[in-house]
């Protein structure tokens, strides 16, 4: 609340809009600035705009960088805040005729506007080269492959919805082994609810209540039902019968939370985990960095699921780059040894144990990795249990729409088939 | 040398327009041209990039039957009212405090207008802490013995914007008392003398003599203050980040999120036009008052 500016925040919103305009003219003027002192390198350049801005993650990106520096090149990196942020600044950049070598994006939809606008340089012939198609899993290949060429190069797998559990917590509440089925996950809960313990370890956000839809999805709706309702957006689907027990098993799963649960932050939620006051919590793979700062083990202070039987979908999450259109021929030299080297099964192993990912590729020498990186290595050799996350298949505009409903229905008391309808009419 | 006059005073005459040439650029590029490129782009279907298409009304029909947008304009109104309205009561009686000659009053006027100096973006979280029923005042106090007490707006799904609203009247109030106090050390001493010549306790001076004086102070304070209103964006980002769920959603916060993380300006333009029209159907009339009662005045 900056009160004297008259009418800024509208205002901003519209300059941010007439990005073509404004941003072309500024990001032309700061390309002739930051041109001028550089001179021709020999080495291969990349500029790389990325997120990756905590600890964990500033050492994860260092392994891509110490790897891209002893192939030859050099690294230049623009790490911004957040990924919105990072985001917009690489299309401004793209834009206003600037672009950095490379770029951050989800594995996702994210960058399909940027590619209908020709606005990146394919990445056929490393692509043909070192033979993607052969190690890369189907659900990425789908998103970097558009219209057979090849936009982005995947760094990571993330799988959002990893279930957690404190085992101090589960001896405490005299819970014996760890729950193999939904039904026995409810036990589990009832029995941490009665020894006073907070069950479910919840940080009410919108998109923390969406990593819980995810699971409650693939586990109990199972890898058909999510196809046909994120990927297909049927609409037979997501008014069905089994559509609607995964909503209400979502709903019920909202009254294991605690009363301060709403904009917990997820590691918060996770520390209520390290700490014993809380049994479960539904995360994606990166909450391990919060346990390894805590100085706690997988397997022996905590316990990973990352779906309940032998069919449970693994989904697909994580990071990619794109290479931004340019014709010096140094910066597309620079650009494919990126690409080349971010795949580099050495480098994935390096970069997934810092990240607390797992690598792109299955073929990899995975002792190094912890127990829950390595069980989800090895469910990843199945490809029939590969599945993508909700941005795989929806565009933003349809998955934020999916996340306002299910943030409401979990906060609110909204009629289940109100929900099936509004979601019907969300994805349409 | 009659030529030479002539174009001198020609000359000074254009001086003027030459001075406002910068700023009458600003606003026709800056302001009016960004505007009607929104519009423009509110038209269209957009996505990530400007397009060149036109879908007639399609996006605020979108807009107008999402629920999301139609709770953070309910959450709007809420907050406006109730924040406008308390700035100003408070404001008012801070200033008026502060004008009985109180010991330590350049200290006292700091610390009120404190909170105005401060990020939201930073005084916002420490908010979130003290608001969180788990670790804030309610915890406190029901440690310092009353188990029963409760306090716990921020997680509900009702009464969450109230807690904006409580938090926002702590940052504005100081700026409205600045304001309020300025106007009424304005206030001529001697109309004082005679009121109390007069033997009229000084609550109904301020109330029926004071405050109609302060009129265009007023009319100022409301202008800043509503605009403060429709921007309303960091308070909640910071304290709630529009939650529990999106009980606590403002158009800004809307539209922000349309913008960048979901690559739709065309929806976001339309929400943005929708707020424009909300500022100039409400400020509008009280700028065209204020010019009437400055042209009364300079007639006279």
């Amino acid at each position: 609340m900056t009160l004297p500016i008259h009418l800024s925040r509208p205002l901003r919103c519209r300059v941010a809009s007439a990005w073509r305009g404004v941003v072309l003219v500024l990001a032309a003027a700061a390309a002739a600035a930051q041109a001028a002192p550089q001179g021709p390198a020999s080495a291969p350049k990349a500029e790389v705009i990325h997120w990756w801005t905590s600890g964990g993650e500033s050492a994860a990106v260092k392994t891509l960088s110490d790897a891209y520096r002893a192939a030859g090149g050099t690294w230049v990196d623009m790490a911004v805040a957040l990924g919105e942020q990072a985001r917009s600044v690489a299309i401004n950049r793209i834009i206003g005729g600037n672009p950095p070598t490379a770029a951050q994006f989800n594995t996702s939809r994210q960058f399909l506007d940027i590619v209908e606008q020709g606005m990146l340089n394919p990445m056929d012939e490393v692509a043909a080269r070192d033979g993607w198609d052969k190690f890369l899993p189907e659900t990425v290949l789908n998103v970097v492959r558009v219209k057979g060429h090849y936009y982005a190069v995947p760094v990571d797998i993330h799988m959002p919805a990893w279930i957690w559990y404190s085992k101090a917590a589960f001896k405490q509440a005299g819970i014996a082994a760890e729950p193999k089925s939904f039904d026995e996950l409810f036990a589990a809960l009832d029995k941490l609810k009665a020894a006073g313990l907070t069950p479910l370890a919840h940080g009410g956000q919108s998109w923390q209540d969406n990593i819980v839809f995810t699971a409650v999805l693939t586990n109990v709706g199972g890898r058909e039902l999510y196809l046909k309702v994120l990927r297909d957006r049927d609409r037979a689907a997501i008014q069905s019968d089994a559509f609607k027990n995964v909503l209400l098993t979502f709903k019920r799963l909202q009254g294991y939370v605690d009363k301060a649960s709403p904009g917990r932050n997820w590691n918060d939620a996770t520390a209520m985990l390290i700490t014993g006051k809380a049994g479960v919590q539904f995360m994606g793979d990166w909450a391990k960095g919060e346990f390894t700062l805590a100085g706690q083990v997988a397997g022996r202070e905590y316990g990973c699921i990352a779906g309940f039987g032998p069919a449970s979908p693994y989904i697909i999450q994580g990071d990619v780059f794109v290479f931004p259109k340019t014709t010096n021929p140094e910066a597309m030299r620079a650009q494919k040894l990126l690409a080349s080297v971010i795949t580099s099964p050495a480098t994935q192993v390096a970069f997934s144990i810092k990240k607390g990912s797992i690598p792109i590729r299955t073929d990899v020498d995975a002792s190094k990795m912890d127990v829950c990186a390595q069980q989800g290595l090895a469910i990843m050799k199945d490809k029939s249990r590969q599945i993508g996350n909700g941005e795989v298949y929806l565009t933003p505009d349809q998955n934020g729409a999916l996340a306002d409903i299910l943030t409401a229905f979990w906060n609110r008391n909204v009629p289940v088939e109100k929900v099936q309808k509004d979601i019907a009419a969300a994805l349409k | 040398m009659t030529t030479t006059r002539a174009g001198r005073r020609r000359l000074r005459r254009l001086v003027p327009w030459g001075a406002l040439l910068p700023m009458a650029l600003t606003v026709l590029v800056g302001y009016l041209g960004t505007a009607l490129w929104s519009l423009r782009v509110s038209l269209s279907s957009s996505r990530t990039f400007p397009q060149d298409d036109f879908v007639g009304l399609a996006q605020y029909e979108r807009l107008f039957t999402n629920e999301r947008w139609l709770l953070s304009l309910q959450n709007l109104a809420v907050y406006g009212v109730l924040f406008i309205a308390a700035c100003m009561v408070i404001g008012f009686l801070l200033a008026v405090f502060i004008d009985q000659k109180v010991q330590g009053e350049g200290l006292l006027r700091t610390v009120f207008l404190y909170p105005y100096a401060m990020s939201f973006v930073a005084t916002g979280l420490v908010w979130q802490w003290v608001l969180n029923p788990g670790s804030g005042l309610q915890e406190a106090v029901r440690r310092m013995g009353w188990p029963e007490f409760s306090f716990d707006w921020i997680i509900d799904q009702d009464k969450v914007i109230y807690t904006i609203v409580i938090a926002s009247v702590w940052q504005a109030s100081g700026l409205v008392m600045a304001l309020m106090l300025a106007g009424l050390r304005g206030i001529d001493e001697d109309l004082w003398k005679a009121a109390r010549i007069d033997g009229i306790p000084a609550w109904r001076v301020y109330l029926s003599i004071v405050l109609p004086m302060l009129g265009s102070t007023v009319a100022t304070v409301f202008v800043l203050l509503f605009t403060g209103v429709v921007k309303v964006f960091d308070s909640v980002v910071s304290m709630t980040q529009g939650g529990p769920g999106t009980a606590s959603d403002v158009p800004a916060k809307f539209i922000m999120d349309h913008l960048f993380g979901r690559a739709n300006i065309a929806l976001a333009s339309a929400g943005s036009m929708v707020l424009l029209a909300t500022v100039l159907a409400l400020v509008a009339p009280v700028l065209y008052a204020r010019s009437r009662g400055a042209a009364g005045k300079g007639l006279q």
